[in-house]
């Protein structure tokens, strides 16, 4: 059964590496439904999170495919019971909205979001959330005319731990030993 | 340009062989590297010379070649500006390489290519692409080599797991009819001898992937055949018959499987494996042993007890004499008029002694080649296996010879595939390596017009080949070249070839309309083989 799962990499900080992980994806016709790639909690190394919806025997292939690029450090899988996650959104309004309709205001407070900036011709609000929390606010604020949305792919940690720190310490003495 | 300088001032160290195509140069280098067992290297131009190389590139992939390919690159500032033979190498070969780099800092140099080497023959080996901008080729600076020893967060072999090493002793010694199936992870491990320790003190009997042929002899008692579509009876049926399957070093490709619902389901499966992503990908396995075979068959050998297994045994006797009466009497022993390609393998097995380096191209010819090729020594059976990579003997045998200039290299061809890198006869007469070259002409793209025969009613829909006079081409390059279409002249016209001690060609003309059996029907199981 197909069911969504969240990929997580550590790899050290290359160009292309992007390019050498998701053509493992399109090779086997898998759509990705969100990328994010970013700095992680070590220095130098980067952390990839993927969202993919597949069997389980499919994602487990998939980590050790992913596993298997020289530059990648490990990779994870975990359910969204096994994760913290949250997404972000920005959302453009015409200013003249924020005045002219008094409910817009309301809409913002009982959203909990953030505006972000405020000019006279638009405001930028931001929401950092579930999907359905997001998704609940744009279609608040359609109504009202978005200038422009945007939305992040997932970020996640996990409840347990990674050890990657312990990981790279064992790698490092390892590789000293060998020289 | 540069590169190519700074190579003319090192042209008393360092041998370069310019083939006439790129996709030669990698396909040469994959012979040097799978009979030294040392990786291959080869280079080429930015732009259209790159891309020429990715048939090679990605045949060494799927092949575990170990290979370095170097390819100019225009100079930095250039990079995205469409500049004339730019191309985006490193985008293109990144599905189809073990690791890529660009270099645009001379300063990189050495460190990228010792790390190069180490990730193309470390671990499982495979196939890397260096990137070298023009403006780091003309920069220099003081450099000092060192060797590249590890790669922080590459694992080139898994480490070994003792309980999966028990409990894979335990399944042998409970086993009542197990079979061994390795592939070229024996050759590529370096451990034939750990292998025939194993099979021999065992006694249990040993089928081959194509690319595994050549790790123990031919005629070795416990070797009972090759694996897979064209392989031999008795190990495809008994397959489904065993009681535990132990894969050493491959990797259940299709062409070895069939039917993957249908493929060993009665049986245990221990799968001995360097690569972890190998594991439980095609066919879902009781004991994974990760590691590296050459470390971890002895741990198998320490503990195991042999058993007779007479009746088992027997079963594969029996089987391979029904093969015989069916398919081998009439491939090696014809009493009819055309020659068939068996024939001609048998009088090179007879003219070298059992013991040449066999590089065989891809089609009907292969499978025969693989089939009746007699080895005594490892690293002998050159093929694309993988790919299926038609063109990919001619160049390879010129680098097998280069790889080994002491054996005996035949490469065999058909006349389809001789014709996709044809133009490599122009580095062999340059080169003169004493490469023998066999063409067996059908006339057909013979594999497929087989299953146009077979499943498509014999609609031989652009199959027929309307052939040059390859004897003459030869001759345009001042190879000694012999046609033979008649029984009596084959032996001698092999042995005229084996004795040469320079490049030869020799155009056999076989049956045009021969199939090869046995084989397993495309997508059925490999108890379904049909013999004829």
């Amino acid at each position: 059964m197909e069911k969504k799962y969240t990929i997580s990499i550590y790899t050290e900080n290359s160009v292309g590496l992007l390019n050498r992980v998701s053509t493992i994806f399109q090779r086997r016709h898998i759509n990705i439904i969100s990328i994010t790639s970013s700095a992680s909690e070590i220095e130098n190394v980067s952390r990839f999170v993927i969202v993919v919806n597949l069997t389980e025997v499919a994602v487990k292939k998939i980590v050790g495919q992913i596993e298997k690029q020289i530059e990648v450090i490990k990779a994870f899988y975990h359910t969204d019971e096994e994760t913290i996650f949250q997404e972000s959104a920005l959302y453009k309004v015409a200013s003249k909205s924020l005045f002219e309709e008094r409910h817009i205001q309301n809409i913002i407070k009982n959203s909990h979001a953030n505006i972000v900036t405020v000019n006279t011709e638009f405001f930028v609000i931001e929401k950092t959330g579930f999907r359905h929390e997001t998704e609940q606010l744009y279609n608040d604020l359609a109504p009202y005319g978005l200038l422009q949305f945007v939305r992040s792919g997932r970020i996640s940690v996990t409840k347990s731990p990674m050890n990657i720190k312990a990981l790279l310490t064992e790698l490092n003495d390892k590789n000293q030993t060998d020289e | 340009m540069p590169f190519y300088d700074e190579l003319y001032k090192f042209q008393d160290k360092l041998q370069h062989v310019l083939t006439r195509h790129e996709q030669g140069a990698t396909h040469a280098a994959q012979g040097y590297a799978r009979v030294s067992g040392k990786v291959g290297v080869c280079v080429a131009t930015s732009g259209p010379g790159a891309t020429n190389l990715i048939t090679g590139i990605a045949d060494a992939m799927i092949d575990s070649t170990p290979m370095v390919c170097i390819t100019g690159q225009v100079p930095s500032h250039l990079l995205g500006s469409d500049a004339f033979q730019e191309t985006d190498i490193i985008g293109i070969s990144t599905p189809v390489t073990k690791w890529n780099y660009q270099i645009t800092d001379v300063s990189e140099l050495p460190e990228v290519m010792a790390k190069a080497f180490y990730i193309a023959r470390s671990g499982r080996p495979g196939p890397v692409l260096i990137d070298i901008t023009k403006d780091a080729q003309f920069a220099s600076f003081d450099f000092e080599y060192t060797p590249c020893k590890s790669v922080r967060s590459y694992k080139p072999v898994p480490k070994i797991n003792t309980d999966a090493i028990e409990e894979a002793n335990a399944l042998i010694s409970k086993a009542k009819k197990p079979l061994i199936v390795w592939g070229q992870g024996v050759i590529l491990g370096k451990a034939e001898a750990e292998f025939k320790a194993f099979v021999e003190k065992s006694n249990i009997p040993a089928a081959w992937t194509i690319l595994g042929v050549s790790a123990i002899a031919t005629d070795h008692p416990l070797n009972v055949g090759m694996v897979g579509m064209h392989g031999n009876y008795g190990p495809n049926k008994l397959t489904n018959e065993c009681d535990l399957l132990i894969a050493i070093g491959m990797r259940f490709d299709d062409r070895v499987t069939g039917d993957l619902s249908d493929y060993a389901k009665q049986a245990k499966i221990i799968h001995l494996e360097i690569d972890p992503a190998e594991v439980n990908k095609n066919v879902a396995v009781d004991v994974a042993v990760l590691g590296d075979v050459k470390e971890t068959l002895p741990l198998l050998t320490k503990e195991v007890i042999a058993k007779p297994y007479s009746d088992w045994i027997a079963e594969f006797k029996r089987h391979d004499e029904i093969e015989f009466e069916k398919v081998i009497k009439d491939d090696l022993h014809p009493t009819k008029e055309g020659l068939t390609m068996g024939e001609v393998l048998k009088e090179i097995n007879r003219a070298s002694n059992d013991d040449a380096v066999i590089v065989s191209d891809v089609g009907q010819h292969q499978m025969i080649a693989c089939r009746y090729a007699r080895f005594s020594n490892s690293k002998s059976n050159i093929t694309s296996g993988g790919l299926g990579t038609m063109g990919f003997a001619l160049p390879a045998a010129l680098g097998a010879k280069m790889g080994a200039p002491e054996r005996e290299v035949v490469a065999i061809i058909g006349d389809g595939g001789f014709q996709m890198t044809i133009q490599e006869l122009g580095t062999i007469f340059q080169t003169q390596a004493a490469v023998k070259v066999v063409v067996l002409n059908n006339e057909f793209l013979g594999m497929v017009r087989q299953w146009q025969q077979l499943f498509f009613d014999k609609r031989y829909a652009s199959t027929e080949m309307t052939n040059p006079d390859f004897v003459k081409i030869a001759e345009g390059y001042s190879i000694d070249a012999k046609r033979v279409s008649k029984r009596e002249d084959l032996g001698a016209a092999v042995d005229e070839m084996i004795a040469s001690d320079k490049p030869y060609f020799l155009e056999v003309c076989v049956e045009k309309e021969a199939n090869v059996f046995p084989m397993i029907p495309s997508g059925a199981s490999v108890s379904d083989i049909r013999l004829s």
